[in-house]
This record gives structure tokens, C-alpha cells and sequence, in this order.
């Protein structure tokens, strides 16, 4: 008996569920008044044709975003163009898709929205009356045009209404762009990144393995090696994120070329959990930090230096550090240049910029350091994280 | 017994696990070992690990004893245990670690870009996580208890301070080594005493377990009742008694008739030999050849119960969040689904012993019959059968081998939850990330800690069925839409979500609150996989298909990353450039 009812409690429990979780799914927009309703509608479906709109001017981009658009406007026909030919077609008409680039000639030229009288607009379909041509911009250029017909005849309210939906399009188109600035602008980081390890480096390391050649041709024969792998990672042209393995491969090369300069002096010591070498850090942003821990560990004295690399595993974090015994520095130099003074301490800056940029704002780099005492630098890269995971 | 030697035992694995733990991170002193240092961990030894935190003290003392007490049912739990692996292995594997994620929250996040599903996801870790350590610590008191006579809460507590210690003191950075280490040790302690039990058989004219009797009690046996008890009795026994039996005190020789008699705790009784074992009332009364049999255990609904568990089995394993973070430690997809295999493999190996434990424990323990605590036959089984100085080392290493069962396990779910504690709750208080995690490694120990004081025991096996159980019905559906079906949304996977984990909660609350229904509610509240999965899959499809405008963007570039073998070479940098 107890367990008929027990049983039907949990049933009755289980449907309640899952019909407030159907409600919760569908009903969501049924609130509100008839305006309300309105705007989220209209906003809705401009928010489902932004996001692929977002790649540009594209074939792809905009066959997916074209039916939501053609809703917006609520016509039988909306093509999309860019200044040479159809690039997307919704509705009826889809046959005769290459007379919409044509129709839109006078708009791309012009600049402005123009009307297609019912003569042109029949070629596409027997039904449609009239057609609106209006162009798309970026950066204030024409690149293309969106052309929608009708089954009436033109009047103003068309037009309006196909023109704002032209502007909404540009806008996103424009945003495109910035997206695409703002790519290329993290490119040139890392690119100036690596034109600055290169100079020094690069005289200092051939003139080291120049002193081998004679009495050990053997090292200098690896030195060589290692120091065209070194390159070719560092000169690398794919990808901003790289396997925590692969960029200690790289700081292993570099610190062989390093302590063929320096001999003795220079010692180095790496502690690692193997669970972190698979992590994604961003490209180069443990090297920098290295080749700093070389220069400040060991300028200015004739003492041995020594340069601790570790990265361990805590929980869904990998915390890399990178320490040397040197001179250290004033926190309030280290604390100027983070924020983006020009100093000594360039690759500090970089490095702390991008680890902020795909990790978020409290996974900045962590400088501790005092004259005389060494200095630690310190980051910590989540294992996961949506900004590498999307690359 | 020896309790020196076996607490010994304990003692030292537990301080070689913290040993290893805190010196265990590769260490290079020159540029020349750096290339070793930051060569990635081979698969095996992956596996190793995946398999030495995957076997807990279900798998190490708990399911011999239901094979003991169940017979062929009971051989089901050790199957789907491992062939969980074989499904994890061709479906989930490598898609999963190409997917970047390290939990299952972030594959939910990855995958559907949806900061929602995330958070229940990471809600049902915490549930799976709970749930399935809760049995660990009731695993580790029964063991103390069998072991040093100490009360059942001191082995939990004792487990939990073991885990807080290693975790928070920072040791346990390296868990592959560790959990590696504990793999070979349990199967060294569970196959080295399988030797010796079959040679002590062989000595013994090998007695068949498969007799058409129920087991009888071969000597003069003497059970002390530790918790007052109800057994059935087939025929009629004459015994000695010493404490309350049927409500009245005895002292001295007694007559059960065939029936039910209830004996109080403190009690002891004393069996003639050759006298059939009276059984504990929830342990199913079978003579040997029945218990060679399946489907032969009484209970209602057989047939559906096995079905039910191997659904749970099978599917849940895919949704277990402690085994799911150790493939992340695999350089790529390729490298997963080699250490996958290699598992299988492992894990069956290990599964070849607890059958022989449970066949040999009806033979030389039956006396567990009476008390209901089967799950303690690993542990007594090497004394009773072997007996004398071998067999207190046995038991050491048995001891041994149960300890880094219940830590391994311990070890790693509470580093999974305390992690996702620490990323979805707690860091968005505590800006401190060492505090935050600190905190939220206490909230993972405490809270099972806490329900163990107050939840009946169930078998250990079992118990953890129930957390396969929630973990197949709200993740394995996710797992499997998500990895191998675009069109699901972030609607629909947080629907299923609910509705999965909600059913499942509920039917196993149910269950365990009111243990004796009967019937087909009952056979389907204990075992809710086989409806609840389903149900929370075509939820999920369901509620995608209306949604369908929510499907995530970009869904094609993440289903390309997710399946593209690592060998063929593609444009992998989506920027800008590769859209134009």
C-alpha cells in the first residue's frame, strides 16, 4: 500500500517536473504586452541573424542569416549581394537568384537605396510587384546589397523598413571588421614578440657556438640544432596557444644555447607535474619570462645564477612559475611596466596582457620581487578555458 | 588474528601514498633531463592511475561480497564495471579530450557555450561526487571495525583527515604516480591471497560450492552479533545462545524452529558442525547450485533488476567525474582511447578475483550468511582459509590493498569535486584561489563524512551502483547527444539534466528511505537507470528539436575538433583568416 503511494508521489512529482520544465522552455516570451511582444520578437530574430553575419560578407555567412532577415521584413523574396553576384536567396524565386545582383546595380553604384519597378521585379516571379534594392557598407564602402521583392507595389514603408534592415546589416558587417582588426592586432603581438627575442639573442647564440667550432665541433653541431629548432618554433606562423610540453621543449633549447654563453654560471632547475604538460598556454609566454630570469639572474655579478622553472597541478588549475636568485627590482618598476610603460621590461608586459586576454582578468601575471631578493613570476593557466578551447 | 599486523599494513600504505604524493613531481637539475621531464605520461601507466582510482572499496571488498551472497546476479557488477570502459572507449574518449575539457562542467560549456548547463553540470558532479564517497567511508569503517574492533564511525573519520591532509597540505600534485602505485598494490593484494586461497582449496580436496545443500557450518563456529539482526531458518537447529534471542534472555542451548528469529546485539551464538547457516532476512537463502544460477535470488522482478543494473553499469561509467579528469592528462585523442583500452584491460584483470573470494567465502566464512556482512570477506576469507602465520600476512596485505582502495577513490573524487566547488561556488566569494579550493576540498570530505553518520549501511557494492546510476542518467545522455549529435541545445541538455538527475535522486531517496517496498515499484525505484536514462535522452531530444533555434553557433567547427583524428592535418586555427 505504502509503496503504491510512494511510488505514484514520485510519478505525479516526475510529470509536475517535467511539464514546469516544458513551460519554462516554450512560455518564456508569452509574457508581457502586445508592444513587448512585439520588440522581443523583432529583437529576437535580429539577434538569430547577428551571429553569423559575424564572419563577414560570406556565401556561408550569409545563407544562414538570410531567412532571418527575409522575417524581419516580412517579404516573399530577400537576396543578399555582394558588388559581383548573388550570394544568398530566401523565398520564392530562387531560380532566377542572378537578376537580384543586376536589380541592385543602381544601389552599389549610387550608394543609396533604390527602387526595382514591377517590369524588373516580374523577370524574378509573375507575383512580385515591385522590389527594393539598398546597399550594404563597411567602414562607410560599399560591398554589397540586400534586395528584397514584394507582391505589392512599392510604397514608403518598404522602403524604410528594407533600408533600417540594411543598416542593422552593415552594422554587423562593421563589426566584422573589428573582429577581424582586432585578430590581426593580437597576430602583430605575437609577432612583435618574437622580432624582439630575436636580436640580442640571436648574435649572442651564433657567437657562442662560433667559439665551439674548433675546440668541440660536436656541441657545436648540436648547439646549431637546437638552435634551428628554437627558431622554428619561435618563428612559428599557426596558432596562439601551444601545449605547456612544447613550449618547455623550446626553453630547453633556449637554456642550452643560454648555458653555452655562460657555461657553469648558469644553472637551471625544472620541477613538473606530468598531469599539466597537455595544458594550452598562449604561445611564447613562458620563454620571455625565462630569457628575463637569465638576464636579471646573472647581469651584473660574476656569481653562479640560478633559474627555477616549476609547474604544478592544483585542482582545475596548472600554476607555472619561473624564479631566479638575481638582483631583483624595485616592485615599483615591475608595477610600472605591467601597466604598459616602455622599460626594461617589455616581455613582462606582453606576456601579463595575453594571459589576460584568454584567461580573464584575475589570471594576469604575479610578480614578486625586491632588491636583491630574486625575483618569482608567477601565472596560473586554467586547465580549461572557452577562449583556447574555441581556437 | 594479528590487528598490529593489519593495521600495519594499512598504516603503510596510507603513508606511502602521502610519501609518493608529496616527492612525486619529475625533477631536472640540468637542461639535459628536461627533455624527460616534460615527456608525457605513457598509457599505460595512465591507465594505471585511471583504473587505480576507479577500483574503490565497492570494487575491492564490496563485490565479492554480494557475489558471495548473490551469486550469478552479483558476477553482473564486476562485468559492467568494466565493460562501462569498452563503451567510454569507443564513443567518448577521444572526442571528449579533443574537446579540451577537463571536467565535465567544461565539456558542457565547450560544447553548448552556456554558462547554465554548466552550473548544473557541475551541481551533478557534486551529487555523483557525494554520493559515491559516501560508501568509501562507510567501506573503510566496516574495515577498521572487522580489522581493530574500533567503532564503525572512526574508519570514515580516519579517511577523511588522510584525504583533507594530503589535498590541502598541497600533496597530492602528482596523482598519476600515486594512483598508478595503488592499481598494482590492489592487485597484487587481492591476486597474491587468490593464490594461496585456491592451493589451501586444492589442500582442502577442493570442496564444490555448487552442492544441491544450503552452506553448513564444517566446525563448531561461534558469532558474535554485533547489530541486532532477523534470520531465517530453514530447519530445525539446535545451537547454544548467550544474550537476547526472540526477545527473551538465554543462556545456554536453544532449538530454532524453521522460521524467522530475531537476535539481539551482544549476543552470541554457537553452531554445532555440520548445521545449516541460518541467513540474515535480506540475504537470499540459495543452496549451492542455485547460487551458481542466475536469476535464482527470490527477489520480485528479477530479470528487470539485472537489466537495470547492467544499464546503470554500463552507461554510468562514461559519467563518472573522477575518471573522466584523469584522460585529460593524454596528450590527444589518440592517446585517450589507446589508455582507454589499456583499461579494459586492467580492470578486467582485477575483476578475475572477487568471484573466487565470493565462491570460497560460502565455503569457509558462511557465518557472513548470518551477520549480513559479506562485505567483509576479503578481508576475513584469507584467516578462515588459510589460518596461521601466512594467513595474518594475507590479511595484512588484504588490508593493505582495501586501504588504498577507499583513498584512492576518496582521494580522487574529492580533488574533482573540491575543484569544481572551488571554480562554480566558492572562488566566486573567496578571491584567494588557495583559500577558495581549501574550503571547498573541506565541503567535499565533510558533507559525505556527515551522511555516513546517519545513512544506513548498504552493501558497498551496491551502494556506488547508485551513484552509476545517477551518473547514466543525466551525464551518459549528454555525453552521447552531445559528442555525436549537432543538433542538441542548451535547453535540451539542461531539461534532460534535471529531469535525469531529479528521477534518479529521487527513485534512489525513495529506495533507500523505505527499504522494503515491494513489487514493481520497488524493483523500479532501487534500480532507476533503465527508465530514468531513457527518459532523461528523449527529454533531451525532445526539448532540442522545439529549441532548435538555440542550437549553439559555430556547432560545426566544434564538431569538427571534436572528431578530427589528430593525424589528419587541419587548418586548426579558426581566425579570421579561415573564415574568409
Amino acid at each position: 500500500m505504502d509503496a503504491w503511494v510512494l511510488a505514484l508521489a514520485a510519478i505525479a512529482g516526475a510529470i509536475v517536473l517535467g511539464v514546469l520544465i516544458a513551460r519554462w522552455v516554450r512560455g518564456r516570451a508569452r509574457m508581457g504586452t502586445e508592444s513587448q511582444m512585439a520588440t522581443y520578437r523583432t529583437l529576437h530574430i535580429a539577434s538569430l541573424a547577428a551571429p553569423a553575419l559575424r564572419g563577414g560578407l560570406t556565401e556561408a555567412g550569409t545563407a544562414r542569416s538570410v531567412k532571418y532577415l527575409r522575417g524581419l521584413l516580412g517579404v516573399p523574396a530577400l537576396a543578399i549581394t555582394d558588388r559581383f553576384s548573388t550570394l544568398a536567396w530566401d523565398g520564392i524565386g530562387d531560380k532566377q537568384r542572378e537578376f537580384a545582383v543586376q536589380h541592385a546595380e543602381a544601389a552599389l553604384d549610387s550608394g543609396s537605396p533604390v527602387v526595382i519597378n514591377a517590369e524588373q521585379a516580374r523577370d524574378v516571379s509573375e507575383m512580385f510587384r515591385s522590389g527594393i534594392a539598398a546597399p550594404l557598407t563597411s567602414d562607410d564602402v560599399v560591398i554589397g546589397a540586400l534586395v528584397a521583392y514584394s507582391n505589392l507595389p512599392a510604397g514608403p514603408a518598404l522602403m524604410r523598413a528594407v533600408e533600417e534592415v540594411a543598416t542593422f546589416t552593415s552594422g554587423q558587417l562593421d563589426l566584422a571588421e573589428l573582429d577581424r582588426t582586432r585578430a590581426r592586432s593580437a597576430e602583430a603581438e605575437v609577432r612583435v614578440l618574437r622580432a624582439q627575442i630575436s636580436p640580442h639573442f640571436i648574435f649572442n647564440s651564433l657567437t657562442a657556438i662560433a667559439s665551439f667550432v674548433r675546440t668541440d665541433p660536436d656541441r657545436a653541431r648540436d648547439l646549431l640544432l637546437d638552435f634551428a629548432e628554437f627558431t622554428r618554433y619561435s618563428f612559428r606562423s599557426h596558432g596562439r596557444y601551444t601545449a605547456l610540453a612544447d613550449e618547455l621543449r623550446s626553453v630547453e633549447q633556449y637554456l642550452l644555447l643560454e648555458q653555452a654563453r655562460f657555461g657553469d654560471r648558469l644553472q637551471v632547475r625544472l620541477r613538473v607535474d606530468p598531469e599539466v604538460l597537455s595544458v594550452r598556454i598562449p604561445f611564447l609566454c613562458i620563454q620571455p619570462l625565462v630569457e628575463n630570469a637569465v638576464r636579471h639572474g646573472l647581469e651584473g655579478r660574476d656569481a653562479q645564477g640560478t633559474v627555477s622553472i616549476t609547474a604544478i597541478e592544483r585542482g582545475p588549475e596548472c600554476w607555472i612559475s619561473v624564479e631566479d636568485d638575481g638582483v631583483g627590482n624595485d616592485p615599483q618598476v615591475i608595477r610600472r611596466s605591467l601597466s604598459g610603460e616602455p622599460g626594461d621590461h617589455v616581455g613582462l608586459a606582453n606576456v601579463d596582457e595575453r594571459l589576460r586576454q584568454a584567461f580573464g582578468d584575475d589570471h594576469g601575471l604575479v610578480v614578486e620581487t625586491a632588491p636583491m631578493a630574486g625575483t618569482k613570476v608567477t601565472m596560473r593557466i586554467p586547465k580549461f578555458a572557452e577562449a583556447v578551447s574555441d581556437e | 588474528m594479528n590487528p598490529t599486523l593489519a593495521a600495519a599494513g594499512m598504516a603503510l600504505t596510507v603513508l606511502v601514498t602521502i610519501g609518493l604524493a608529496a616527492y612525486s613531481s619529475r625533477l631536472a637539475r640540468t637542461t639535459g633531463d628536461f627533455y624527460v621531464a616534460s615527456r608525457s605520461v605513457p598509457a599505460w601507466w595512465n591507465a594505471s592511475a585511471i583504473s587505480g582510482e576507479y577500483l574503490s572499496a565497492a570494487s575491492f571488498l564490496g563485490v565479492a561480497g554480494l557475489i558471495m551472497a548473490g551469486g550469478a546476479d552479483a558476477v553482473w557488477f564486476p562485468v559492467g564495471y568494466a565493460v562501462g570502459y569498452v563503451l567510454l572507449l569507443a564513443l567518448v574518449a577521444a572526442p571528449l579530450r579533443r574537446s579540451g575539457a577537463y571536467t565535465l562542467p567544461d565539456f558542457c560549456e565547450a560544447r553548448l557555450r552556456s554558462s547554465k548547463v554548466r552550473l548544473i553540470a557541475s551541481a551533478l558532479v557534486v551529487l555523483i561526487g557525494w554520493l559515491y564517497v559516501l560508501p568509501q567511508l562507510q567501506g573503510a569503517g566496516l574495515a577498521l571495525q572487522i580489522l581493530l574492533d574500533t567503532p564503525t564511525w572512526v574508519g570514515g573519520l580516519l579517511v577523511s583527515i588522510t584525504v583533507l591532509v594530503v589535498i590541502v597540505g598541497g600533496g597530492m600534485r602528482s596523482v598519476t604516480l600515486v594512483q598508478g602505485f595503488q592499481y598494482w598494490l590492489k592487485v597484487v593484494a587481492i591476486m597474491v591471497p587468490v593464490l594461496f586461497l585456491l592451493a589451501a582449496w586444492r589442500a582442502d580436496a577442493s570442496p564444490s560450492a555448487l552442492t544441491d545443500a544450503p552452506p553448513v557450518f564444517d566446525d563448531r563456529t561461534t558469532v558474535r552479533i554485533e547489530n541486532p539482526i532477523t534470520v531465517n531458518v530453514s530447519e530445525q537447529l539446535t545451537l547454544e545462545a548467550e544474550g537476547t534471542v526472540d526477545g527473551a534472555t538465554v543462556a545456554g542451548s536453544l532449538t530454532w524452529q524453521p522460521g524467522q528469529h530475531t537476535v539481539a546485539d551482544g549476543t552470541t551464538l554457537v553452531f554445532p558442525a555440520g548445521a545449516t547457516v541460518p541467513h540474515l532476512s535480506s540475504v537470499p537463502q540459495l543452496t549451492g547450485a542455485g547460487w551458481g544460477q542466475p536469476l535464482q535470488s527470490g527477489e520480485e522482478h528479477t530479470l528487470y533488476r539485472t537489466f537495470a543494473l547492467m544499464f546503470a553499469l554500463f552507461l554510468g561509467t562514461m559519467g563518472l567525474p573522477h575518471v573522466l579528469v584523469r584522460f585529460y592528462t593524454n596528450p590527444d585523442g589518440r592517446a585517450a582511447r589507446r589508455t582507454a583500452l589499456v583499461v579494459i584491460g586492467l580492470v578486467g584483470l582485477f575483476y578475475l578475483a572477487p568471484s573466487v573470494y565470493g565462491m570460497l567465502g560460502r565455503l569457509y566464512a558462511p557465518e557472513l550468511l548470518l551477520t549480513g556482512r559479506t562485505d567483509a570477506v576479503v578481508l576475513l576469507l584469507p584467516q578462515a582459509a588459510v589460518g596461521g602465520l601466512a594467513g595474518q600476512w594475507l590479511t595484512a596485505l588484504v588490508a593493505a590493498g582495501a586501504a588504498a582502495a577507499f583513498l584512492a577513490t576518496a582521494t580522487g573524487l574529492t580533488v574533482t569535486v573540491a575543484g569544481v566547488l572551488s571554480q562554480d561556488v566558492v572562488s566566486k566569494r573567496v578571491r584567494d584561489p588557495i583559500v577558495s579550493f581549501r574550503i571547498a576540498a573541506a565541503a567535499a570530505v565533510l558533507v559525505p563524512l556527515l551522511l555516513g553518520l546517519v545513512a544506513e549501511s548498504l552493501p558497498l557494492a551496491r551502494a556506488v551502483s547508485l551513484a552509476f546510476a545517477v551518473a547514466a542518467a543525466t551525464f551518459s545522455p549528454l555525453l552521447l547527444l552531445g559528442i555525436w549529435w549537432p543538433k542538441l541545445t542548451d535547453a535540451g541538455a539542461a531539461a534532460g539534466l534535471l529531469l535525469g538527475g531529479v528521477m534518479a535522486t529521487a527513485a534512489i531517496a525513495i529506495s533507500t528511505l523505505v527499504p522494503d517496498l515491494a513489487g514493481w515499484p520497488g524493483a523500479l525505484l532501487s534500480q532507476p537507470a533503465a527508465w530514468a536514462m531513457p527518459a532523461a535522452l528523449a527529454t533531451m531530444v525532445g526539448v532540442s528539436l522545439r529549441t532548435a533555434h538555440r542550437i549553439t553557433p559555430g556547432v560545426d567547427r566544434i564538431m569538427i575538433r571534436l572528431h578530427t583524428p589528430e593525424a589528419v592535418a587541419v587548418q586548426r586555427t579558426w581566425t579570421a583568416r579561415g573564415l574568409r
